[in-house]
C-alpha cells in the first residue's frame, strides 16, 4: 500500500493531527509555520486528489479497511474535489499572507491556540467534502462550526462576541435540524452510508418521516449556507471576525453547506419524494431570487466595507442556488462553477480588505478614501477582484455568470425572469463595487494630517498572497477549463441519481 | 512572419509600449519617444496587413478556447482592417498632439495618461480584429475600463461625477443589454463567430429579431444612439487628446463599428432587410441625428457642441448601416474614416485654442482666426467636412449613404440627411464666420498659436480630410469587398 492510496484519509488527518501539536508549540511564529505547513500539505493533497479524480473518476476509500456500509467510507467525486480545492486553497492563501494581519488582531500569547482552531476548521470542512456518511457529515460540521466560533470570536472588536453568539445559536439550530433529519432517515432505512441510503430509501419513499427528514435537512443546511432569509448570522460574523478569517470563511464555509445540500437533494430526495423536484425548484427559486435582490440592494447602501461584501455574498449564494434550482446540467454546471469563481473573487476581496485594515482605522467607506494613492497595489487588486465579482469579461466571475445566464435563457419564461434578476443584480454589483473603487481612488481623506500620511503599502507576504488570488481570478477567466470541466462532471454526477 | 503573427504583434505591441512607458515614467522625453515609436511601429504592422486583406485574405489567430466552443480569437476582414488602420495611424498624430497639449497645459500624471492610452489602443484593435462576439465583448469592456482613468484624469469632484456617468452608462448598457443579447444569440444559434451573411437566419425570426437588434444597438452604448448618448458629453471633462482620439475615433467608432459588424455578420443584411421588426433602427438613428444636431445648436461650450455633433455623426453610420443596401454599408464604412479625420481635427483645434488662450466657450472665439490662423484654417476645413461640402472627406461618405438610400427610395434617410446637413451648417458656419471676420472682445489675453506639435498634428489631419476627398480609392476598394459579400 503506497502513500498515494491513503491520500483521502490524510486529507483530514493532516490538519486534524497537527492541531493538537500546535497547542504544544509556544511562540506565534512557530505555530504559524506549522499551521501553514499543514495547510499547504492539505492543499497539495487536494490537488493530487483532483488530478486523480479528473483522470480516473471518483475515489472510494474504506477507513481502516472496513468496507461500506459497515465501515466509514470516504467518497470523493468531482464536486467533492472542487470543494476540497476551495477549502484548502482558501486556508492556504489566507494563512500564508495573513500572518501580519492576524498578529495585529490576536494576542501573541494566544496565537498558537488560534492556529490550532484554524486547522480544526480546515479538517472539519475538508471532512464534510469527502465523507460518504451522513452522520460523519454532522460530526465534521460540528467540529468545524465549534472551531469557527472560536476564530470569529477572536475578532479585535468586542462586537465579535455577539456576532459569534448569534452564529452559534443559529448554527446549532441548523446542525440540530440536520441531525434530526438524518435520524429520521436512519430510522426508516437503517443506514447512514449515502450509497446504501440511496438504494434503500426507494422502498420507504412514500413514508411521512422521509418527507419530514427532507424538510429538516434542507432547512438545517440552508441555515448553514446562509440562504435568504436564514442569512442573518452571516453579515455580523463576516464583519467582526478577524479580517483574514473572513477571507477564509467567505471563500468556502457556506459553499460546503451548499455542497451537502446538493448531495442530499440530488442523491436521495429528488427521485424518491413525490413532487420533490417541483418542491425543490418552486421553493428554492423564490428564495434564491429574493436573496439576490435583497443582498444586492443592501450592499448598495451599506457603508461598512466588510458588511457590504457580506451582503454581496448573500446575493452570490442566491446565484448558486438559482443555477442549482434549474436542476439540469447547464444550471448545475453554472452553480458549481460559480461556487469556485465566487470563492476566488470574494477571497481576494476580503484579503484586500484585510490588507487595507492593517493600515487604516475603521472600514467604513470614508475611512478608505484616497487609499489608492498610498496603497496602489492593494487598491488595484481590490479593483480587479471587484471586476471579477461584477463579472467583467476576462475574469473568473464572467465565466460563471455567462454559464448561469445561458442556463437561464434555456428555461423559457421563468428563465427570462431569472435573467432579468441576475442582470439587475450585476448592475447593482457594478454600483457597489464602483462605490468602493471610486472612493479608494478619488475620495478625499477626511483628516489629511499625520494619520493619513503614515499609511503605506501592506507588507509583502500579504501583497503576494493577495495578488496570487487576483491573478487566479484572471487566469480562470481566460482559461476556465479546470473549474468548468469539474463543474460539468459534478453536474453529471448529481444528475445521474435523478431519473 | 505569418499573418496570424502579425495580428498578435499588433495586439501586443501597444501593451508592450504601455509597460515601457510605465518603466520610463521618470524621463518624460524618453517616455514620449517610446509612445511615438510604439505608435509608428503599430501603424506599420497594421498597414502591412492591408495588401493581404485587399486580395481577399482573411488571416485568423486563435488564442484560447474558453468553454462550449467559445473561443478568444481574432481575424481581419475589411471593416475591421479599416477601423484598425484608422486608429493606429491617428494614434501617431494624436501622440504628437498630446505631447504639445499635455506639456503646454502642465498636466499631472502624464505617465498614467500615456499608459492608459496605449492600453485603450490595444483594446480598440482587439475590437477591430475580433473574430467573434465574445472576443469583441471582452475587448469592448477593456476599452471602457482603460479609458476611465483618462476621462477622470483631472480627479476633482466635478470630473469624478462626469466620469461616473461615463462608466455607469457604458458598463451598465453593456452588462445590462449587450451581454444578454450575446448570450441569447449563443443559446439560439450555438455560435458567436462573425459570419458573412449572418448567423441568426433560421434560428430567430419575427419580432424577436427587432428585440434582439434593440438589445445590441442600445447595449453598445459606445455607439451613442439616443437615449444612450449621455456619456459622450460627460466624457468631455477629459484632456482634449482623449476627446480627440478616443471620443471622436477609437471609442465611439468601436461602438458604431460593433453595430455595423453585428448588422452585417450576426444578423446578415438580407435577413434584416426581409424582417420588418428591425425597421425601427432607421428611425432611432434618424431621431438621434436630428435631435443631437438641434442640441448642438444650443450649446455654448465648444467641446460639448463637438460632442453632440459626434453623437449625430455616429448615427449617420448607424443610419447608413440600417438602410441595408450594399452602397450604404460602404458609405457607413467610409463615414467612419471621414468623420474620424474631421472630428479629430476639430477636437485638436479646440484643444489648441484652450492651450493657447484658455478659451472654451463659443462666444469667446470672435476674431480668433487672426491670432491662430493655422488652427482656425484646419477647423474650417474640418467643419466643412462635417457639413459635407466638397472637396472634403465628409462629402464622399454622404454621397454613398445618399446613393444607397436612393437605391431603395428610403425617403426617411434622405430627408434626415438633408435636414441634418442644414442643421450642421447652422451650428458650424456662425463659428467660422465669427472667428475670421468678427472683432475680438477687448481685454483678452495676448496669444499666438498653440505649441508647434499641436499645430502640426491638426494640420496633418486637416490635410487628411482634404486628401480623403481625392484619394479614397483604396478605402473604396477595400470596402467594396463588403459589398461583394453582401450581394
Amino acid at each position: 500500500m503506497s502513500l498515494a492510496t491513503q491520500l483521502p484519509a490524510l486529507q483530514v488527518a493532516v490538519p486534524l493531527l497537527t492541531a493538537p501539536l500546535l497547542v504544544l508549540l509556544r511562540g506565534p511564529g512557530l505555530a504559524w509555520a506549522a499551521a501553514c505547513a499543514a495547510s499547504v500539505m492539505a492543499f497539495v493533497i487536494a490537488i493530487s486528489l483532483t488530478a486523480s479524480v479528473m483522470t480516473t473518476g471518483a475515489i472510494s476509500y474504506a477507513m481502516g479497511g472496513w468496507p461500506g456500509p459497515y465501515g466509514i467510507v470516504l467518497e470523493i467525486d468531482a464536486l467533492g474535489t472542487l470543494v476540497l480545492l476551495l477549502v484548502t486553497g482558501a486556508s492556504t492563501a489566507a494563512l500564508l499572507s495573513g500572518r501580519a494581519s492576524l498578529g495585529l488582531d490576536i494576542d501573541a500569547g494566544r496565537q498558537h491556540l488560534f492556529y490550532a482552531a484554524w486547522l480544526i476548521v480546515l479538517a472539519g470542512l475538508s471532512g464534510i467534502a469527502i465523507t460518504g456518511d451522513a452522520f460523519n457529515v454532522f460530526v465534521f460540521m460540528e467540529i468545524s462550526s465549534l472551531a469557527t466560533y472560536i476564530l470569529i470570536a477572536a475578532g479585535p472588536d468586542r462586537r465579535a462576541l455577539t456576532a459569534t453568539f448569534k452564529y452559534l445559536i443559529m448554527g446549532t439550530i441548523g446542525a440540530t435540524f440536520y441531525l434530526i433529519g438524518v435520524g429520521l432517515v436512519y430510522m426508516m432505512t437503517g443506514t447512514l452510508n449515502f450509497a446504501d441510503m440511496e438504494s434503500r430509501i426507494a422502498d420507504v419513499s412514500d413514508q411521512r418521516p422521509i418527507l419530514v427528514a427532507a424538510g429538516f435537512i434542507s432547512v438545517g443546511l440552508a441555515l448553514k449556507a446562509a440562504v435568504f432569509p436564514l442569512h442573518l448570522w452571516l453579515p455580523g460574523a463576516y464583519t467582526y471576525a478577524p479580517h483574514v478569517v473572513t477571507a477564509f470563511l467567505a471563500a468556502c464555509s457556506t459553499k460546503v453547506a451548499i455542497y451537502v445540500l446538493l448531495r442530499f437533494d440530488f442523491f436521495l430526495f429528488q427521485d424518491n419524494l413525490v413532487g420533490h423536484t417541483m418542491q425543490f425548484a418552486v421553493f428554492l427559486v423564490p428564495l434564491a431570487i429574493l436573496g439576490i435582490l435583497v443582498g444586492s440592494a443592501v450592499a448598495m447602501v451599506e457603508s461598512n466595507l466588510k458588511r457590504l461584501l457580506a451582503f454581496s455574498s448573500v446575493a452570490q449564494i442566491g446565484y448558486i442556488l438559482l443555477g442549482a434550482s434549474f436542476a439540469n446540467e447547464a444550471g448545475l454546471t453554472a452553480a458549481v462553477a460559480h461556487m469556485f469563481n465566487h470563492a476566488l473573487a470574494k477571497g481576494a476581496l476580503f484579503l484586500a480588505v484585510a490588507a487595507i485594515a492593517m493600515r487604516v482605522n475603521g472600514l467604513r467607506l470614508q475611512d478608505i478614501a484616497g487609499i489608492g494613492r498610498r496603497m496602489p497595489l492593494t487598491t488595484a487588486a481590490l479593483a480587479v477582484a471587484g471586476a471579477s465579482l461584477v463579472g467583467v469579461p476576462g475574469t473568473a466571475g464572467f465565466v460563471s455568470k455567462w454559464l448561469l445566464l445561458q442556463a437561464a435563457f434555456a428555461q423559457g419564461a421563468l428563465g427570462i425572469a431569472a435573467v432579468v434578476v441576475v442582470i439587475a443584480s450585476s448592475l447593482a454589483a457594478v454600483f457597489y463595487v464602483w462605490r468602493i473603487v471610486e472612493c479608494a481612488y478619488f475620495g478625499n481623506a477626511q483628516a489629511p494630517g499625520d494619520a493619513a500620511a503614515v499609511v503605506t503599502e501592506a507588507p509583502l507576504p500579504m501583497l503576494l498572497g493577495l495578488w496570487l488570488v487576483v491573478i487566479a481570478n484572471v487566469y480562470f477567466g481566460l482559461a476556465p477549463e479546470l473549474p468548468v470541466s469539474l463543474a460539468e462532471s459534478a453536474a453529471a454526477d448529481l444528475l445521474r441519481h435523478v431519473p | 512572419m505569418s499573418p496570424a503573427d502579425t495580428i498578435l504583434l499588433a495586439l501586443v505591441l501597444p501593451l508592450c509600449g504601455a509597460v515601457l512607458i510605465g518603466l520610463c515614467g521618470r524621463w518624460p522625453n524618453l517616455r514620449e519617444t517610446i509612445t511615438l515609436l510604439t505608435a509608428t511601429a503599430l501603424a506599420a504592422v497594421v498597414w502591412s496587413l492591408t495588401p493581404l486583406i485587399m486580395d481577399g485574405g482573411r488571416p485568423r489567430l486563435h488564442i484560447t478556447e474558453l468553454f462550449g466552443g467559445l473561443e478568444i480569437a481574432f481575424s481581419v476582414e475589411p471593416l475591421g482592417m479599416l477601423f484598425a488602420a484608422l486608429a493606429a495611424t491617428l494614434w501617431i498624430v494624436n501622440s504628437v498632439y498630446s505631447i504639445g497639449y499635455m506639456r503646454g497645459n502642465k498636466e499631472k500624471h502624464q505617465t498614467r495618461f500615456y499608459i492608459c492610452f496605449a492600453i485603450a489602443i490595444a483594446a480598440a484593435l482587439g475590437v477591430a480584429f475580433a473574430d467573434n462576439m465574445l472576443t469583441l465583448f471582452l475587448c469592448y469592456e477593456i476599452l471602457t475600463l482603460s479609458t476611465y482613468p483618462l476621462v477622470s484624469h483631472k480627479g476633482d469632484a466635478a470630473t469624478v461625477r462626469s466620469a461616473r456617468v461615463y462608466l455607469g452608462i457604458l458598463l451598465g448598457s453593456s452588462i445590462g443589454l449587450l451581454l444578454p443579447a450575446i448570450i441569447w444569440t449563443y443559446v439560439a444559434t450555438g455560435t458567436l463567430t462573425f459570419t458573412p451573411g449572418g448567423i441568426i437566419d433560421g434560428f430567430i425570426d419575427g419580432p424577436a429579431v427587432g428585440l434582439l437588434l434593440a438589445l445590441y444597438v442600445f447595449g453598445v452604448g459606445k455607439a451613442a444612439v439616443m437615449p444612450m448618448h449621455r456619456w459622450l458629453p460627460a466624457a468631455m471633462v477629459a484632456p482634449t487628446p482623449v476627446s480627440a482620439l478616443l471620443h471622436a475615433v477609437a471609442v465611439v467608432k468601436a461602438g458604431v463599428f460593433t453595430v455595423t459588424k453585428v448588422i452585417i455578420y450576426i444578423f446578415g443584411v438580407d435577413e434584416l432587410f426581409a424582417e420588418p421588426s428591425g425597421e425601427w433602427l432607421l428611425y432611432a438613428a434618424a431621431f438621434t441625428i436630428i435631435a443631437a444636431s438641434v442640441i448642438a445648436l444650443r450649446q455654448q461650450n465648444l467641446k460639448r457642441m463637438l460632442a453632440y455633433s459626434t453623437i449625430g455623426q455616429l448615427s449617420y453610420v448607424i443610419l447608413a448601416a440600417a438602410v441595408l443596401t450594399p452602397l450604404s454599408e460602404v458609405g457607413a464604412a467610409i463615414h467612419i474614416v471621414a468623420h474620424a479625420l474631421g472630428k479629430i481635427t476639430l477636437f485638436f483645434a479646440a484643444g489648441a485654442i484652450y492651450t493657447a488662450s484658455k478659451k472654451t466657450e463659443l462666444h469667446q472665439l470672435a476674431g480668433i482666426g487672426a491670432r491662430m490662423p493655422w488652427t482656425m484654417a484646419a477647423f474650417t476645413i474640418a467643419a466643412l467636412s462635417m457639413i459635407g461640402v466638397p472637396p472634403t472627406g465628409g462629402f464622399v461618405s454622404k454621397w454613398f449613404i445618399l446613393a444607397g438610400a436612393f437605391q431603395t427610395d428610403n425617403y426617411v434617410a434622405i430627408f434626415t440627411i438633408i435636414l441634418s446637413t442644414v442643421l450642421n451648417a447652422a451650428y458650424f458656419l456662425p463659428i467660422i464666420f465669427a472667428a475670421w471676420f468678427a472683432k475680438e472682445a477687448p481685454g483678452g489675453k495676448d496669444h499666438g498659436e498653440a505649441p508647434w506639435p499641436a499645430v502640426l498634428a491638426l494640420s496633418i489631419t486637416a490635410l487628411g480630410t482634404l486628401a480623403f476627398f481625392f484619394f479614397n480609392q483604396p478605402v473604396l476598394e477595400l470596402e467594396s469587398q463588403l459589398m461583394a459579400r453582401i450581394e
